[in-house]
This record gives C-alpha cells, structure tokens and sequence, in this order.
C-alpha cells in the first residue's frame, strides 16, 4: 500500500490485536453452539414447534408464542418507526432549515444513546398506566411496540438522512430545472435513488429490535401466550433469556442458548441482507 | 449536515406530514427527557452519591453502585483501548479494504457490532464466569463490555486514520521513517480526536448496556472491593429498581437522571470533539 518499509514485531502485534474481533466472533459461535447442542440432540429442533407449551421444569419447549411475541413487537415497531423516521430524515434534508438539521442531529444522537433500561422505565411508568385506562393489564404487545418504536426511530432516522444527503445535487437540480413540485422530486427523484440506504436502515432497525432486550421486557408483561389483541401481554425470546437464566440448568439453561443462538443467526442474516442493498460508505459514515 | 433548499414550492399535505413527523419526535422525547429529569432531580443530593442503598435500594444511595460502574468501565476500556487501537491500525494501513483478507474482517465487525447484547451477556457468562472461573465479577463484565465495545471503536478509529492525507504518510516515508515511525509519531497525534470520538461513543454505550452485565457482573449493591468482587451497574440498579422492588420508583428514577446526565455530557463532549476534528482536518486541506 505504502512504499515504506516495515518492522516485523510491530505489524505482527498489530495482526494479532486485529484477529482478536475475529477470535471473539469464532468463540462466541463454538461456545453458544456448545451449550445449545445439549438441547438440539436430546430434544430437537421440531419439538420447539410441537410440544404443548412452554413448561422447561416437565420438559415441555415450545417456543412458537415467544417466536411470534418477538415477530409482532418488532414488526410492529418498524411499521411505525420506518415512517416517522424517513419523516424526520426527509425534513432534516429539505425542510427544517439548516438550524433545525443540526438540532435533529443531536437530538437523534442523544435518543440512540440513552439506555434501553431508560427506555423500559418511562414505559412502565408513563407508557403502560395510559394503556391500562384504555384496556388492562397495560403491560401489553402495544406498550412494547411504542417503546421499541421510539428506540428505533434515531437508527432509521440518522441513517436514511445520510442517505438522503448522499444523493447528487445534480439530480435534484434536474429535477427542479423541470419544474417539478417539491414533493414530486422528493417522491420520484430522491427517494428512489436513496433507496439503498433506506431498505438498509429497515433491516438494520429490525435487526435491533429483535435483539432488544431490556426495554422490552420492562413493559410488555412476559406472560408465554400468542395474544389475541394488542393489548395482550407477550414475551419475547430476548426476554425470555434474560428472565429464566437466573435459575435455568441442564437441558433448560441449554434452550435458552439455543434460542440465543437463533436470535444470533437472525441478525447477523439481516447484517448480511443489509449489506446487499450494498450502501457500503453510508454504512461507514453511521457506525 | 449539509440543508438543502428544493427551489419550487412546496405542497401542503407532505409539508404537514414531514413537520408532523419532526414535531411527533421533539415532543415525545422532550416529555421523556422531561418526565426522568423532574422526577428523579428532586431526590440528588451528595448523600445519594455517596452512600450505600439500603432497604433494597428503595432508600440509600447508589455510591457502591456508581464505584462498580466506573470499575467496570475501566476494565472495559483498559482492554480496549490497546487491541482497538492496534485493530484499527492494521485495518487502517496494512489490510485495504479491497483484499480479501480486509473484507471478511470488515464483515466481521460489522455483523459483531450487530450481535444483540443479551447473546453477548449468554458468551461473556460462559467464557468469563465459568471457563475462565472469574465467576460473576467486576472483571467478567468489563471484558464482556469490551467484546461488545470492541468493533465500534476499531471502526471510527480505522476511519479517522484513512482520513488522514496521504502527504503525511509520504512526508514521513521522504523523511527516511519506517512504517512504525510513520504511525506512532505522525498518524497518531493526527488522529487522536477521531480516536477520541470512537472512545466516548464506545464509553456510552457501555455505560448504556444492561443485558449484557446482569449475567456477568451480578446483582450484588455493596461496595466492590476487589475486581474480582461482583458489582451492580447503574443500569441494572435501575431495571432491578423497577421491576424486582416495589416501591423503588424513586430511586429508580433518581437513577436514570444520573445516567441520563452522564450520556448528555459525553454526547456534548462528543460534538466538541467532532467539531476539533473537522477544524483539523479543514487546516490541513488549507494547508
């Protein structure tokens, strides 16, 4: 790359501290692989979907209602985040005035960073009473689709305003020298060239929301039920991690890294579709 | 964050969505921001840094609790710190993302900073706590920290060392310098607000994780007084607040300001240090 000449010892130091991300990476996968495998032999992956129900002390794993609580939480979070997010972006870009931009900047920044565990606690203390006056119990699916919509909301928003900033002035000035309204040349000019970025903020933002843990467990209930309405409580399999691996041993503590395992494969599946829609600099530019 | 004015007129019904979308976001995270702040202000005082909680946390304060995070911190980062930079460095000038070798290790990163923290919290509790017999430790936690913390700041440090000129790097190869010399004594003092930048975003989000401690660093709120000792996060202190003891709302809330406050000044510290970075780099194009 360089023509400079190089010093054994240092660039061999440098290689092993780089291979240690690498190391961590195969680790994690042997390790929760290994604890799973109890699970997968002497149980099997079918009977996640046939056995009666959740009961890990008679041996009994069903984990369809917690795969679905997972499924409508986070599906339903997108659903709202991925428009009020492409809202925000599209404003910052073309509305909001360059003061407004910067302010939304820090704002989105500032909501990325504050902790999920801050999230879960105004959602079980403001969130949840409002939703119990509507309907009881409060902690409900909907209460964890707000919550986890909130929290997703700066993940989409900063990186589908980046992509929007990436798309060439000469376009939209095209556009504009044709005398197209405004809201045509956001429609059929940038939205569609910016599109890239867009699907990888959805995938990105999913792939948080599936992984969540602590807000959503704070506010939607944990009861293993599929619900019936969006104002039944639900648990999710992040959740369910957290809650049962206090006391979890054997073949039950072995499920649980099972479902952590496949909660893995899910993201990192979702990483790699992102990274076909290929924004490969919008990519660097949010991380 | 560049604005840009869209030169034809503007619509009504995108106009008020857009502003809809911007005005939905303030407000809801104002009243958020608004509701911790007031409700947890009135309880701060220098006994609640400094003493123990008592009573479960429902009365007390959260000194051990503020020590245990800072030490976990400081694990976290001694370790990473040193791999990150010597990651970062060898992304950055010895592996071109075009190689082979570069790619599979920038994909790497990117799918384990994707990794959901609770199967971070499931590989650090059996790495750490029971292979490496650290049981549930101030250790254990601050290095599953640094697993996570890891690829973030690899990322941001490698990007503000490409984003150094090319003229620093033959500068010092006309000099007569090795590879070695060219990094420790022109590339690194450049790069040190960027590499300060990925520090702060990596502390905030450490201090920002829950799932991935309560299987580490336990439960325990008293004073830690090894590493070796387990110790309670200001974020788990806030989640077992709410949950797991009824009648800590308080405290709980109390809490989350002091987090709260915690993650505003690294995000201010944060901008200021971004914007000391853009006013280099700008002397340096002048130049």
């Amino acid at each position: 790359m360089s023509p400079l000449s190089r010093n054994g010892a240092t660039t061999l130091s440098f290689f092993v501290c780089g291979m240690t991300c690498v190391f961590i990476m195969l680790m994690m996968l042997l390790f929760i692989f290994d604890q799973s495998y109890g699970f997968l032999t002497s149980v099997g992956v079918e009977r996640v979907f046939t056995d009666k129900a959740w009961i890990p002390d008679s041996g009994f794993y069903n984990f369809i209602p917690m795969m679905i609580g997972t499924l409508l939480v986070s599906v339903g979070a997108i659903l709202i985040a991925a428009p009020i997010g492409l809202g925000v972006a599209i404003f910052c870009n073309f509305y909001g005035g360059g003061r407004a931009a910067r302010f939304f900047e820090q704002l989105l920044a500032l909501l990325a960073g504050v902790p999920s565990v801050v999230y879960g606690l105004w959602g079980l203390m403001a969130v949840t009473p409002i939703i119990y006056k509507v309907k009881p119990p409060g902690a409900s699916l909907l209460a964890g689709i707000l919550i986890l919509a909130l929290m997703i909301i700066p993940t989409v928003g900063i990186i589908a305003k980046e992509s929007i900033r990436r798309v060439p002035s000469s376009l939209i000035n095209g556009a504009a020298a044709l005398g197209l309204p405004r809201e045509k040349i956001i429609f059929y000019v940038v939205l569609p060239s910016a599109r890239a970025g867009l699907y990888a903020a959805v995938t990105l933002a999913l792939g948080r929301a599936l992984g969540e843990t602590m807000a959503v467990l704070m506010v939607t209930g944990n009861v293993v039920r599929i619900p019936t309405s969006i104002f039944d409580p639900i648990r999710t399999l992040a959740a369910n991690i957290a809650l049962e691996m206090a006391y979890a041993a054997d073949v039950h503590r072995s499920a649980l890294f099972a479902s952590g395992l496949a909660l893995m494969f899910l993201v990192i599946a979702l990483v790699m579709m992102s990274s076909l829609f290929n924004p490969k600099e919008v990519m660097r530019d949010i991380s | 964050m560049t604005y840009r004015k869209l030169p034809t007129k503007s619509g009504t019904l995108l106009t008020s969505l857009v502003w809809g979308c911007a005005g939905l976001i303030v407000c809801v995270s104002v009243a958020m921001l608004a509701d911790i702040l007031m409700s947890g202000v009135s309880q701060i005082n220098w006994a609640f840094l400094t003493q123990p909680p008592s009573d479960s946390g429902r009365s007390g304060g959260i000194g051990p609790i503020l020590v245990s995070t800072l030490l976990i911190l400081f694990v976290c980062l001694c370790a990473v710190i040193p791999i990150g930079l010597g990651g970062a460095i060898l992304l950055a000038e010895y592996l071109p993302s075009a190689s082979a070798l570069g790619r599979s290790f920038r994909a790497t990163l990117e799918i384990l900073s994707s990794i959901p923290s609770i199967v971070f919290g499931l590989f650090g509790n059996i790495l750490f706590c029971d292979l490496l017999g650290l049981k549930f430790s101030i250790l254990s936690g601050g290095l599953t920290l640094a697993c996570m913390v890891l690829p973030i700041f690899i990322r941001s440090t490698e990007q503000s060392l490409q984003s150094i000129s090319n003229t620093y790097r033959h500068g010092g190869a006309a000099l007569g310098m090795n590879k070695t010399e060219v990094i420790f004594q022109i590339l690194a003092p450049a790069a040190l607000p960027g590499v300060t930048v990925g520090l702060l975003i990596g502390v905030g989000r450490a201090l920002a994780e829950t799932a991935a401690l309560i299987f580490t660093s336990g439960y325990v709120d008293r004073m830690p007084s090894s590493l070796l000792d387990s110790g309670r996060s200001l974020s788990i202190h806030i989640y077992d607040l709410s949950m797991n003891v009824t009648g800590g709302d308080a405290n709980a809330y109390a809490t989350a300001f002091i987090l709260i406050v915690l993650i505003v000044l690294i995000n201010c510290f944060t901008v200021a240090m971004k914007d000391l970075w853009m006013r280099q780099r700008g002397d340096i194009e002048c130049l």
